[in-house]
């Protein structure tokens, strides 16, 4: 039986994070579910502790990057042989866990991203801009990385050990997934993706607004080019 | 070449500024390693305000004819951005280690309440 932890970050997520909770719980209650939370202003921390979750409570507020990260350490210490991601608002569909953990836990790959783009039909149009930077970002993940990715702005996500043990010590603090998805294709991981559906927001409201696009985009083209030109320790003997 | 006066005004200015230095050092506001780079600041802007053949064939060198005193802002502007960008590295330094001792404040408080139930905050 491999051990499954659930991370999921979560920030002012009282309306959402207990249906999240359920949700993953209800899909397999062998899941250790983590949520982090952020340091909430609301009862985020209380409402995921009386769903079942293990909750790790941020003392003040680092950022998604951090807050993930928070979980990757827990599962690394704790010997979580599998981790996923999955978004604290509820957008991201647990009964789709198992199309993402699937690949990590037959051996055929160490990072399957959920992504919205593999099926050209899949269904998923974001506006216009949004798109555009998503594709834009995707084609310079594939570039700079070697490897084709179609959606690296997505946070649903499965690995294995070695993904874990990599997260957990190198994971960009604000807007991670485009330079993480670099990161870990860069350290040598097998990236695989599957299609998924995601829903919209349950409540709250997202983190990136108009204003933060700018920095966001600036951010991350920054943080691409300069990750690669670091060299990362490539992974092989960490895998079975 | 350069005024007299504008060479005095120089050398009090940096020998403030080196004094203010060594007091904040003295009273421990201000730790040893921040204030070498203020240091050299006000020791290289204190030498070129008195050496005033020095400031004057430098600003040669430098292609500045019609008024070699603008050297000492060039030195000065160049020492302040590198304090600048030495703050920089030194803030995503304090970053880095912030998020990862409050990485392990959250996970040492969950090893915490599992071993003993957590206290009650009021």
């Amino acid at each position: 039986m491999t051990r499954v932890v659930a991370i999921v970050p979560a920030w002012n997520e009282a309306g959402a994070i207990g249906g999240v909770v359920d949700e993953i719980l209800a899909f397999d209650p062998a899941i250790t579910v983590v949520v982090v939370d952020d340091a909430s202003s609301d009862d985020t921390s209380d409402v995921a502790a009386h769903h079942g979750a293990t909750v790790l409570r941020l003392p003040f507020n680092v950022g998604i990057g951090g807050a993930v990260q928070t979980g990757f350490r827990y599962a690394r210490d704790e010997g979580y042989a599998i981790a996923v991601r999955l978004d604290g608002d509820g957008q991201h569909v647990a009964s789709e866990l198992e199309k993402l953990v699937g690949p990590v836990r037959t051996g055929s790959a160490d990072l399957v991203i959920g992504s919205r783009f593999v099926d050209p039909g899949g269904g998923y149009r974001p506006p216009f801009a949004r798109r555009m930077g998503i594709r834009v970002f995707a084609r310079l993940v594939s570039l700079l990385g070697g490897q084709k990715v179609t959606d690296t702005t997505s946070g649903f996500s499965a690995m294995n050990r070695a993904g874990i043990e990599l997260f957990a010590v190198e994971y960009p603090h604000d807007y991670p997934e485009v330079e993480a998805t670099l990161v870990a294709v860069r350290s040598g991981l097998r990236l695989s993706q599957v299609q998924v559906e995601m829903r919209e927001r349950q409540a709250g409201t997202s983190s990136i607004t108009f204003v933060r696009s700018l920095y966001y985009i600036v951010k991350v083209m920054l943080a691409l080019l300069v990750a690669s030109l670091r060299r990362y320790p490539r992974l092989e003997a960490a895998r079975r | 070449m350069t005024p007299i006066r504008a060479s005095i005004a120089g050398a009090i200015a940096s020998l403030i500024l080196i004094l203010v230095v060594v007091e904040l050092v003295r009273g421990r506001r201000l730790k040893e390693r921040y204030a070498l780079l203020w240091l050299a600041t006000g020791v290289v802007l204190l030498v070129l305000s008195v050496w005033r053949d020095g400031l004057n064939t430098i600003a040669s060198w430098l292609g500045v004819t019609s008024y070699p005193p603008a050297v000492l802002f060039a030195v000065a502007t160049l020492f302040i951005f590198l304090v600048l960008l030495h703050y920089s590295t030194v803030i995503s330094r304090l970053t880095d280690e912030n998020v990862d001792l409050a990485q392990r404040i959250a996970l040492l408080e969950e090893r915490l309440s599992r071993e003993r139930p957590p206290p009650r905050e009021s």
